[in-house]
């Protein structure tokens, strides 16, 4: 199933991303989780939001935007929790491009988002051993 | 001072110039329309013959001579002489990746050779100095140049090339070079690395410094002479004529006087093609009178500049040339690598991206920097940073390749590079090169 992250090309420069934060937020969307990776020249920022088509929409005005499916999984707000879900991945030979997690939502939980490049083999294997991959609309209801 | 390597054609009276020219020219003439197909269909073409010139006032009826035609009888139709006469290449950058080949047989050799010993003599070099030549060696003609004139004057010749500044400094205190030749911004960082590392002016033994390939100002003159406790001397030539030493500074530093006797020059007004008279401002038209290998009539250099036969303290009768002022084309010298908008363009093209693109140059700490913005195209961005940036490296590798030099790119959303109407600003360059 997976989730859909938004991915936006933002320039290193002051005020990029309070634009695109304020151009999201006059859209009335809600961010559930955002993220940024940055270089010397540009940053990429990630998101998940609860209105995909219109975040793309007041985006791309201004920008790059482009979707991509990424795993995400609920934990237990515990220590060792995230260390469980990687060990499966690792003994799936799943390759983790980046990653960001928070806690949040209902009490004791945590989540964490997953960029892999195989996102069916890594549902697979977090399935078999128990541990649900989340979609957008699970997304949704457990963070509301 | 009074130094000159060939007296008696450097102090030669105008009469005696000019008839030395009109000799030249009727013979070269000849000899260009018998050996060079390209340009005999040239003059065919504008209806003059060889017998229509008979003094060196008759180079006006000659067709002139540009990039583009160089570019079109790449590599070997303007050739002089069969490839067997010839022993030497150059080269240098051109438009759209194909390169300005210049063949050389060993008489063109020395006579650009004695061009460049003129500029060392006059420059105060003697068979007592040490020269030490850091432009490039290989197919820029700046190393070859200035080595072989070094080695004309006798002195002793350092050939260091380009770069590894430690290495130059090294050798310059270790061997008490006398004399320095390298482009301006070159020796304003070995100046800059000096005061770095301790070293005052004084502690070096370095006299004299002939610079050129790019353009500078008068104030970058006044801090490397402080910086390295030296006289700077500027020099000029293109390779498509031989290379450095087309003209070159006396110790007046008024201007640059051109050894006429091998290329007569002529300023026209761009536009029109139309000769203009000494004092205005204009683009330079260079005739190479005795050269075999790669012969060029009235070749348009795209500088613009100034000529003066006002009489120069130094007795040199030589026309005088100021520094190039400007371009009549949009060409850009950085780091003393000629670069042209269009050559940025097509790499663009080619790699998929728009060719909406401004490129920004600036001077910092005497070194040009070369920055491209490019916009993204939509299908390359990606939400993975080793993505954009493998773009960025190919597109970085495809313009070194295509220019011989690397700026650096900056990959940015697109429709943020501003869309003027009518003519985009495509090219920034901050850098103050002309006084």
């Amino acid at each position: 199933m997976a989730i859909t992250q938004l991915s936006a090309f933002l320039e290193n420069t002051p005020g990029t991303l309070y634009k695109a934060v304020s151009a999201i937020s006059d859209a009335g969307v809600n961010m559930r989780a955002l993220s940024v990776a940055d270089t010397r020249d540009f940053g990429i920022l990630r998101i998940i939001v609860s209105d995909i088509e219109k975040t793309k929409a007041v985006l791309s005005d201004d920008t790059l935007v482009t979707e991509t499916k990424v795993i995400a999984v609920r934990m237990d707000d515990k220590a060792g929790a995230l260390r469980n879900v990687l060990k499966v991945l690792q003994d799936g030979n799943i390759n983790i491009e980046y990653v960001y997690a928070f806690t949040g939502g209902k009490t004791g939980s945590a989540y964490v988002v997953l960029r892999v490049n195989e996102v069916e083999d890594a549902e697979k294997v977090l399935e078999a051993n128990g541990i649900k991959s989340l979609n957008d609309a699970d997304f949704d209801d457990i963070l509301a | 001072m009074k130094n000159y390597y060939q007296k008696e054609i450097e102090t030669a009276s105008r009469e005696e110039i000019i008839a030395i020219q009109n000799e030249k020219i009727v013979k070269q003439v000849k000899y260009v329309y018998d050996n060079v197909p390209y340009y005999r269909d040239l003059m065919d073409k504008k209806g003059v013959r060889p017998e229509d010139i008979r003094s060196i006032d008759d180079i006006r009826k000659l067709p002139f001579l540009t990039k583009d035609d160089l570019r079109e009888a790449y590599p070997y139709g303007l050739m002089g002489t069969d490839l067997k006469n010839c022993v030497r290449i150059h080269s240098t950058s051109g438009t759209t990746g194909k390169r300005v080949v210049a063949f050389y047989t060993q008489k063109d050799v020395d006579m650009w050779e004695e061009c460049c010993a003129r500029a060392i003599v006059a420059a105060g070099g003697t068979d007592e100095d040490v020269c030490q030549v850091c432009y490039g060696y290989g197919l820029f003609t700046g190393g070859a140049g200035l080595h072989g004139g070094s080695h004309k004057v006798g002195c002793l010749t350092l050939p260091m090339s380009s770069g590894n500044t430690d290495r130059q400094i090294q050798f310059m205190m270790d061997l008490n070079a006398t004399i320095l030749c390298c482009t301006p911004s070159y020796a304003a960082f070995i100046g800059e690395t000096l005061a770095e590392r301790g070293y005052k002016p004084e502690d070096n033994k370095l006299k004299a410094g002939i610079f050129g390939a790019e353009p500078w100002t008068e104030e970058m003159r006044r801090n490397i002479e402080k910086s390295l406790g030296i006289k700077a001397y500027d020099i000029y030539g293109l390779t498509e004529i031989s290379g450095p030493g087309v003209a070159f500074e006396c110790e007046e530093q008024k201007g640059m006087h051109i050894n006429e006797d091998h290329f007569y020059v002529e300023v026209i007004n761009p536009e029109t093609g139309e000769p203009l008279p000494d004092g205005e401002k204009g683009e330079l038209v260079f005739t190479s009178l005795d050269k075999e290998g790669f012969p060029l009539l009235r070749y348009r250099t795209k500088d613009i500049c100034v000529l003066s036969r006002k009489k120069c303290s130094c007795g040199r009768t030589l026309v005088r040339m100021t520094k190039p002022m400007g371009r009549s084309d949009d060409m850009m010298i950085i780091r003393g690598v000629n670069v042209f908008p269009s050559q940025i363009e097509a790499v663009l093209l080619k790699e998929g991206y728009s060719p909406n693109y401004q490129i920004v140059v600036d001077r910092v700490n005497n070194t040009d920097t070369f920055d491209v913005y490019v916009e993204f195209a939509p299908e390359q961005f990606s939400d993975k940073i080793a993505d954009v940036q493998a773009h960025e490296k190919k597109l970085d590798g495809a313009m070194r390749s295509m220019l011989g030099i690397g700026p650096k790119i900056h990959l940015v959303a697109p429709k943020t590079i501003a869309r003027s109407e009518g003519k985009a600003v495509r090219i920034v360059d901050k850098r103050k090169l002309h006084d």
